[in-house]
């Protein structure tokens, strides 16, 4: 174990472990609302997470992460729907529809770069946003309520809060851990030298399709899950998790976080902390939320294109 | 399906894909000359809208609220590009989608706090609330006409603009090579901004054109920004004359596919199924001809050189 990788690790255990001391405290005090903000910023974070390894170890800036988590929960909907509420199957199968959209679609968004990558990104998760609006099966516009809580092996675990939080920061250490060992394995060097340089990587027998359509596969399998758990928290799910401005916000976290992976977390708590403080005082949290993602863009300056790579 | 509802949702595409060019080439031409990503484009087509139907309202006359709507959008324009755009233009295409993003969720906001979130009204102007009777059976109202017209003929303006006078050839060597027209001496901040201003009316006037067919909502910029990103992959990236033709080809395909698309699926597969994924691939199917499109050309139709 390189010193860089134990380094990685700890700081993910640190992110993950300080969320659940949190949790651990406000489920002593019963305060239910910090419950739930952590079960939120668990789910977001695996979400920004997956998608933070493609910004920053791949280079690819994708503005359709929505779509994946989406199709998540649609897939538990759909199970729910069926009877099957187990969540070794759902989540699997949650992970396999996400894999299958990427696949298909990174076959065609894979080959363009720059402002297109972005451009064919967002069109996609928009086409998979219209596709399930207009299923009359699943409620259309309005979406549908979930028709059972997710079980493991038949035991009730998600029919709290505090039991979804579990389940999120679970999900989102195990993701951690194996992205972050993904990142110093043979794959994320492969990704990191097409982001830094096309031309040497392939030169240097690096397939760059192969590499970078992995990433993106499994980077949509993992916001997947993430939607297992948002279509159990809300009870509810619809086309609004597909909604662009859900993957715009993941990007906000995503940069906000930084380059390290851990970052994510960061990022993600930082969100939904703002949105929930906002929120308390004005039913228009968008409009600040905007005008401090508006500031942060200008105050950073120049040192976040040079940390992305000129690809992105 | 008869042929006069066949002609009449034809012609509904080709308006449909009139307003899309608007909306398209003034955000092909920033791409392709600043290789600058621009997620508020539509906020422009939101405001121009917003600020037509204001000063109609105002005004009480349909041409003249056009007229200050249009200013009214130019300045908000040019106040962005001065406080943002100008300033995002030399970053990294990760920090302009945040950037622009953030200014959609600020204007999206700002509209509904100041305006509510429910439709502003636009009627009509008075002059064209009548119909041109096309063929026996045919009547289409004259407004989706005179939208029609403004399209063309603004599509004939671009054109000259971009083939045939010195800022065109500056546009064109632009989004050829970007430096090379730098270390020429021209000056390639004030070409972005005249480029971006030239756009984001066409935008505003898209908005407030199709502000009386559609309601007049603060999120009526998100959809037709997305769509307008298809048409530029579509066509190509930077091409105007791509723009042009595959926003026709979008808007005929979308609106033809939405109208009978299920239908003539209930012919094939019977009417249950039909109905139950008719809708979900008519509002699929401009993806899906997306992904045919640059699986054949990646580059779009009208990419390269010879494109513009």
């Amino acid at each position: 174990m390189t010193p860089g990788l134990r380094k990685d690790l700890a700081l993910g255990a640190l992110a993950v472990g300080l969320l659940a001391v949190v949790l651990f405290v406000a489920l002593q005090i019963g305060a239910g609302g910090i419950v739930s903000l952590i079960a939120r910023i668990g789910i977001f974070a695996l979400a920004a997470l997956a998608l933070s390894f493609l910004v920053t170890q791949a280079g690819l800036v994708s503005l359709g992460q929505a779509a994946a988590v989406g199709l998540g929960a649609y897939v538990t909907l759909a199970l729910a729907e069926r009877g099957q509420s187990e969540l070794l199957v759902q989540l699997p199968l949650a992970a396999l529809a996400a894999a299958a959209f990427a696949g298909l679609t990174g076959l065609v968004v894979l080959r363009a770069r720059g402002v297109a990558f972005i451009m064919l990104t967002l069109a996609f998760a928009q086409m998979a946003f219209f596709g399930v609006a207009a299923l009359p099966a699943f409620g259309g516009d309005d979406g549908m309520a979930l028709a059972a809580r997710s079980t493991l092996l038949g035991v009730k675990v998600l029919r709290s809060e505090a039991g979804i939080a579990v389940a999120a920061l679970l999900l989102l250490g195990l993701a951690l851990a194996a992205l972050t060992l993904v990142r110093h394995a043979r794959l994320g060097l492969a990704l990191r030298a097409a982001m830094d340089n096309e031309r040497r990587a392939e030169a240097s027998g690096i397939n760059i399709p192969h590499v970078q359509l992995a990433a993106y596969v499994a980077c949509a399998a993992i916001a997947a899950l993430s939607g297992v758990l948002l279509a159990n928290q809300a009870d509810y799910v619809s086309p609004g998790y597909l909604n662009w401005h859900r993957s715009g916000e993941l990007l906000v976290m995503v940069v906000l976080g930084g380059r390290r992976l851990a970052g994510a977390v960061l990022g993600a708590a930082l969100v939904l902390v703002t949105e929930d403080l906002i929120s308390h005082y004005t039913e228009y949290w968008k409009f600040w939320l905007g005008l401090l993602i508006v500031a942060v863009v200008l105050l950073r300056g120049r040192d976040l294109s040079s940390l992305f790579g000129r690809r992105a | 399906m008869s042929s006069t509802l066949f002609l009449l949702q034809l012609l509904n595409g080709l308006q449909f894909g009139m307003v899309l060019f608007l909306v398209a080439a003034g955000l092909t031409l920033v791409f392709g000359v600043m290789d600058f990503i621009n997620l508020a484009h539509g906020v422009q087509y939101t405001l121009g809208a917003y600020l037509t139907a204001l000063c109609v309202a105002k005004f009480g006359h349909f041409g003249l609220g056009l007229v200050a709507g249009l200013l009214g959008a130019l300045i908000l324009g040019y106040v962005l590009e001065w406080l943002l755009f100008g300033v995002l233009m030399h970053r990294s295409h990760l920090e302009q989608v945040l950037g622009t993003f953030g200014v959609i969720l600020v204007v999206t906001d700002g509209l509904k706090m100041l305006f509510g979130p429910a439709p502003l009204p636009l009627a009509v102007p008075e002059a064209f609330q009548w119909s041109v009777r096309l063929t026996p059976t045919l009547v289409y109202p004259a407004w989706r006409l005179a939208i029609m017209l403004a399209g063309v003929v603004l599509a004939l303006v671009l054109w000259w603009l971009v083939a045939k006078t010195r800022l065109g050839m500056l546009v064109r060597a632009g989004s050829t090579d970007r430096e090379t027209v730098s270390a020429l001496g021209v000056n390639i901040d004030k070409l972005f901004r005249l480029v971006f201003a030239f756009g984001a009316v066409l935008a505003a006037f898209a908005g407030a054109m199709a502000g009386p067919l559609i309601s007049i909502e603060p999120t009526m910029g998100d959809n037709i920004l997305i769509l307008a990103f298809v048409v530029i992959v579509v066509g190509g990236i930077g091409s105007v004359r791509g723009a042009f033709f595959a926003a026709i080809l979008i808007g005929v395909v979308d609106t033809l596919g939405r109208a009978f698309l299920t239908g003539w699926l209930a012919g094939l597969v019977g009417k249950p199924a039909a109905a139950s994924v008719g809708p979900a691939l008519a509002s699929m199917l401009i993806y899906i001809l997306m992904a045919l499109v640059l699986a054949v050309r990646p580059q779009g139709l009208f990419a390269g050189a010879g494109g513009k």
